[in-house]
């Protein structure tokens, strides 16, 4: 097709200079396509050195400092500590590190959990959405109405519904089914964890189905026909067609699902505020209560900086991992 | 379950009035327990709020009433007194708006440079604007506090407690996602067309304003939703990054929340007024992100 031509032309313009150039013009024209693509870069640049990059390369410099509340207003004076504040980090034996070691098991299972579930919804719903039926679009519109919501209401909602004296949760638990002898807290204690499960997946297997959803349509049509006519039953046409064509799309989805959930902050932090229990204590909230509850940011920022670390080796083992998979089965 | 269906199912079926792809029996049966499963579980929380909004007080504060004993309006009318509901609204609309306007005219610039020409250090981009996504919030948090704050000083120009600086901070979240889908988009449309345009005397900025923008509708409306959502959701910056003045509805709503004494009706009406902005927006518009989608970023 045509789509090759244009970026050879343009590679070309870079390097050797262009098969057939434009006459006299031509120069001028050159150089300014060659900037042009910096140009139209930059404003998308700047900002994400402004508020990602420069912030996180500040933010490793902090982690080597012993940056206590008595540097705040001039953190440059703050004294450096060399790999201090992650000794104290991951010091397993003393109660800085053994919470946040206890932070970042709970982290993982919920991650997992999480994840798993969202996954599994949304692929369930969009599966079986693939075929038209009636209602099908009032049912996919419901469906993504939690994705839609702000986080913050939905989490709202949810405490309600958690309440002790008054919510939905133990009204059905305890009044309707007599599950429990009493009536169970769901926001503080061991089942705080559930209940945290519950409005993650709440909220996040919409996406997982919005994506697949997209995923299913790239399938062609007549895949499906032709194994049916080969006597391919629904199971089979699943795991032989469905499943594998959307190997691509699961590979970036539960990435995407990982992450956010890894470093989820918004769901905790408005379920339990500032002091999350230590059941539903996930990292993100963990170090945001090290760094702004006892104001030692240095040994926040060494947590951050660790967090980062563990994700980045996550995604590095995964990506060749999950596209070498992808290759021996196509 | 649908494996021991009967492998002539599906083909005798299409003598009838159906494709040969129609389900057997046993499968509509499973979609219609697990997607009834999955409507309860959805919906339920919709009901409360729902429900709960324009109930008397007595029935929130009391054990939990399928059925509201009797039906009220005053909560929605209470929600505006109680806490200044109208401000957190309009610094949210002020901020998610500006964000989103900002975040999709750079998105747009970018995806095009990076669809469209091939440049020494475009694969550093890509990966680093897309691995942005990793960062932990809290690991940019503080620092990007402390330089709004010297830059302020430095300059004058006021980045923390404003608006303009959330405005700032949000448009980045958004940002690699929308660069990452544009990219997919602009990709599926047939550079030919751009080329013609450039042929025929437009600019490189004239083929993308007027041939690829109109073409790539979808994936911009796709990224717009996509972009407010995240800055009307965003709760960690916005509760350290405002003010009394510039507080957010995320702020203002979390706070009314966890009071001592919580009346749960008119927080109910508040999350529900808080939500139909948005929920209504993205319902509406919710095919071009399944199209936007298809065509770019799941490919």
């Amino acid at each position: 097709m045509t789509t090759t031509t244009p970026r050879l032309r343009r590679a070309g313009g870079k390097g050797a200079p262009p098969a057939a150039p434009p006459a006299r013009r031509g120069a001028a024209r050159r150089i300014r396509r060659g900037s042009l693509p910096y140009l139209f870069l930059l404003p998308a640049l700047a900002l994400e050195l402004l508020v990602h990059l420069v912030p996180m390369i500040v933010g490793i410099v902090m982690s080597f400092k012993g940056l206590t509340q008595f540097y705040i207003r001039n953190w440059n004076e703050a004294p450096w500590t060399g790999l201090g504040n992650y000794k104290v980090a991951v010091d397993v034996d003393a109660p800085v590190g053994a919470d946040l070691l206890r932070s970042f098991t709970v982290t993982c299972a919920f991650t997992l959990l999480a994840v798993g579930l969202a996954w599994l919804l949304g692929t369930a719903a969009a599966v079986l959405m693939q075929d038209a039926f009636r209602g099908r679009g009032w049912l996919r519109a419901l469906f993504l109405t939690p994705y839609a919501l702000p986080v913050y209401t939905s989490v709202i909602v949810w405490m309600f519904m958690f309440q002790h004296d008054n919510g939905l949760v133990n009204h059905v638990v305890h009044d309707q089914l007599h599950l429990t002898s009493g009536r169970p807290f769901w926001l503080i204690g061991d089942n705080s964890f559930v209940a945290l499960l519950t409005v993650s997946v709440w909220r996040n297997w919409p996406f997982a189905f919005l994506i697949i959803t997209a995923g299913l349509q790239n399938i062609p049509r007549d895949l499906y026909e032709a194994s049916a006519i080969d006597g391919a039953g629904v199971w089979r046409q699943l795991r032989a067609i469905t499943l594998p064509s959307l190997r691509p799309v699961n590979q970036v989805l539960v990435l995407v699902l990982f992450l956010w959930t890894f470093n989820d902050f918004n769901v905790p932090f408005v379920m339990f505020g500032g002091s999350a229990p230590p059941r539903a204590d996930l990292i993100s909230v963990h170090i945001y209560q090290a760094s702004f509850v006892t104001w030692n940011f240095g040994t926040g920022s060494a947590m951050s900086v660790l967090l980062l670390l563990f994700l980045l080796l996550v995604t590095a083992v995964y990506l060749p991992v999950t596209a070498k998979l992808r290759g021996r089965d196509a | 379950m649908p494996e021991t269906a009967p492998a002539g199912t599906a083909p005798r079926r299409t003598s009838g009035y159906r494709s040969p792809t129609a389900p057997p029996r046993s499968m509509i049966v499973t979609r219609w327990i697990v997607l009834g499963l999955l409507t309860a579980f959805t919906g339920l929380p919709i009901y409360v709020m729902a429900t709960g909004s324009l109930k008397p007080l007595r029935d929130v504060s009391g054990e939990f009433r399928w059925i509201p004993s009797g039906l009220t309006l005053r909560p929605y009318a209470d929600i505006w007194h109680t806490i200044p509901l109208g401000r957190y609204f309009l610094n949210s609309l002020i901020i998610a708006g500006g964000a989103t306007v900002c975040s999709v005219v750079v998105a747009v610039f970018a995806a095009y440079a990076v669809s469209r020409y091939s440049f020494r250090g475009r694969r550093v981009f890509t990966v680093t604007v897309l691995s942005t996504q990793m960062f932990p919030g809290i690991l940019f948090l503080l620092p990007l506090f402390l330089i709004y704050v010297n830059v302020g000083n430095y300059t004058g120009l006021q980045l923390y407690g404003s608006r303009g600086g959330l405005i700032l901070t949000y448009l980045t979240f958004s940002l690699p996602f929308s660069i990452w889908m544009l990219v997919g988009y602009f990709d599926s449309i047939p550079k030919g067309l751009d080329e013609a345009a450039q042929v025929d005397g437009c600019g490189p900025v004239g083929a993308l304003l007027r041939v690829v923008l109109p073409a790539a509708v979808p994936g911009i409306v796709a990224v717009a939703i996509y972009a407010f959502m995240t800055a009307w959701g965003e709760v960690l910056f916005a509760s350290v990054m405002t003010d009394d003045r510039t507080r957010t509805l995320a702020v203002g709503l979390q706070g009314y929340a966890t009071q001592n004494d919580v009346y749960w009706n008119q927080v109910m009406a508040a999350s529900l007024v808080v939500s139909v902005p948005v929920v209504a927006g993205f319902l509406l518009l919710q095919r071009y992100l399944v199209t936007g989608l298809t065509a770019g970023a799941v490919k």
